[in-house]
């Protein structure tokens, strides 16, 4: 009981205290009272530029992408009744993923920087919207994972093509980022296009939480209590693709802490999927800042993407995870 | 149910359920009242399930009227309804490892009540529901400890707890050895005597014999008889259902062989 209690306001106090730290940590670490001063706007300018443009934005751009991973990723496993889904699952990163591609192809870059992250949304709400109209058509949930199994493998087959076909260089190590997810050199603005969509995709998630608890006795037993199936699908999709898209844009592709925090945050909830949002959404927020401290700190030449060491831990968790997976019941679908 | 409820009739008027262009419900009408324990008999594909479904309104393609107190049920929103009828359909899969006074809470789910944020009158009927099916002492345990018969009495507590009106099971008796086959009648017939009514699908023709007020008879998709144990259970309506050879002496039956 008290665990529970206190989860969420220890979650978010770590969370604030590892963005802080993101502050004061880097390839040139600044002093507390140095670091004070600039966030007070009373320290020299260089060191304005560091905290304010480059440390910060980038600890909240962890932050904001850990919070719609996480909510997303422990929302579908609600919906998906599967402690292996994640937004990757349905395709929705994939998706989106594809649409940036596309327009760092094209060079549509160039017309404006914002049609980048545009592309990427889109990408999202149209894999959501592909699921969705499934979702409204079949009530089987293998369906809905095989769809998004079909669109992840479509965005990956056309994102190799893409990169084969990249004219120059530069749009390939621009691809190669968008990716294996990186959230360094993310500014204000960046975040500032992504947070509507990752605010109001977490909302709708929220509003329709109850319902995810519900789910644990199965589409009949759920509908038989009075939850309406297609609507809580709906808008479980449209909530995740909203969130996901808006993380993607600004972060790329980075896989697994989705599964992985709900899969933490579970036991300490009476694994009720409702109970489990708002925590894994925070747990995975601090695992990425952490993790871009870690990034920033390791003496490599090149500095290692986000989405990578997200990758090695996250791989990992997914695989034991999948092999610790057994269900209650004989007949489970 | 509280007493001062009176007394609650659902009727059923012409109902068809279609899946795949196929008919598995034709012209289904009856009416089920609180207080009585019926039972809903016939083989394996003979549309039980479907015409459950079809009455909640869980099936895509159903058609024909189901009055609740006359009003029709398509009128009613899914929390609506719920409140009035529970459904213990026959799989009953549960994603995770909840506590068992977590899942009986989802009873109260059609009440806007979530697990762990019961007002008191949830509070109450999860209690009374898991006293009734002798859960008191499970409650805090993790549903995947349970054994076979622990959780269909669990299943049952989540069924009662929403304190509906009639009651739908689908095969809650399925796969579970003699002794908690006997026990979840009980309960279920306890639940009825305290007010509620319920539409019971079982395949053991002597357990509905034993429990059941009304027994309702499916071949094909259609209602074929419909009525007390003494009118519509006798030896050639064995055959006629199930093809089977069989004697019935008052609430007795034996089952001899294939026809």
């Amino acid at each position: 009981m008290t665990v529970r209690a206190l989860l969420i306001p220890a979650l978010a106090l770590a969370s604030l205290l590892a963005i802080f730290g993101a502050l004061l940590l880097g390839s040139t670490p600044m002093e507390l009272p140095r670091v004070l001063a600039a966030l007070a706007g009373m320290a020299d300018a260089a060191d304005r530029t560091v905290v304010w443009q480059i440390r910060l934005p980038r600890a909240l751009a962890a932050f904001v992408v850990g919070l719609a991973l996480g909510g997303s990723g422990a929302a579908l496993q609600g919906l998906l009744r599967n402690p292996l889904a994640e937004p990757g699952v349905l395709g929705v990163s994939a998706s989106a993923a594809l649409g940036a591609t596309f327009t760092l192809y094209y060079g549509l870059v160039a017309l404006s920087a914002w049609l980048v992250p545009l592309a990427a949304v889109a990408g999202a709400l149209l894999a959501t919207m592909l699921i969705a109209a499934a979702a409204i058509r079949t009530s089987s949930i293998v369906t809905l994972i095989l769809i998004g199994v079909g669109l992840s493998s479509f965005a990956g087959a056309a994102m190799s093509l893409l990169m084969n076909l990249a004219p120059n260089p530069f749009s390939l190590a621009d691809m190669i980022n968008w990716m294996l997810g990186s959230v360094a050199n993310r500014s204000f603005p960046d975040i500032a296009f992504s947070a509507p969509f990752i605010a109001v995709g977490l909302f709708i998630l929220y509003a329709v939480r109850k319902g995810l608890t519900a789910l644990t006795l199965g589409d009949e037993a759920a509908a038989g209590v009075g939850l309406d199936l297609r609507r809580q699908r709906l808008l479980v999709v449209a909530g995740t693709g909203l969130a996901t898209g808006g993380a993607v844009a600004l972060a790329g592709t980075i896989g697994f802490v989705g599964i992985v925090t709900p899969h933490i945050v579970r036991p300490l909830v009476n694994y009720d999927p409702a109970r489990s949002l708002i925590p894994s959404a925070l747990l995975a927020g601090l695992i990425l800042v952490l993790a871009d401290i870690g990034v920033r700190l390791l003496p490599t030449d090149i500095e290692l993407k986000l989405g990578v060491v997200a990758a090695l831990f996250g791989a990992p968790a997914f695989v034991w995870i999948a092999m610790q997976r057994r269900t209650i019941s004989a007949d489970q679908n | 149910m509280s007493d001062s409820e009176q007394r609650f009739e659902l009727t059923v008027e012409n109902l068809c359920v279609r899946a795949g262009g196929k008919l598995l419900v034709e012209n289904a009408s009856f009416s089920l009242r609180s207080g009585e324990f019926t039972a809903l008999l016939g083989p394996n594909g003979a549309g039980k399930t479907s015409l459950l479904r079809g009455i909640l309104g869980l099936a895509d393609n159903a058609s024909g009227n189901v009055r609740l107190q006359g009003q029709a049920l398509a009128e009613l929103d899914p929390m609506q309804r719920a409140r009035k009828l529970s459904y213990l359909p026959q799989r009953r899969p549960l994603a995770w490892p909840s506590p068992v006074r977590d899942v009986v809470s989802l009873g109260r789910y059609a009440w806007g009540c979530a697990p762990g944020r019961l007002d008191d009158r949830d509070a109450r009927a999860v209690r009374s529901a898991l006293a009734s099916c002798d859960l008191l002492e499970l409650a805090g345990r993790r549903a995947d400890t349970l054994s076979g018969g622990e959780l269909a009495r669990m299943h049952c507590a989540r069924a009662f707890a929403t304190e509906a009106p009639l009651l739908f099971a689908d095969e809650p008796v399925a796969s579970l050895d003699p002794r908690h086959k006997f026990r979840i009648m009980e309960l279920i017939r306890d639940h009825v005597l305290s007010g509620a009514g319920a539409l019971v699908v079982l395949h053991d023709v002597s357990l509905a014999a034993r429990f059941a007020d009304r027994l309702i008879w499916m071949k094909d998709g259609r209602v074929v008889a419909d009525g007390t144990r003494a009118a519509t259970l006798d030896a050639s309506r064995l055959g006629e259902i199930y093809g089977v050879r069989g004697r019935v002496e008052g609430d007795r039956v034996d089952l001899e062989g294939p026809l």
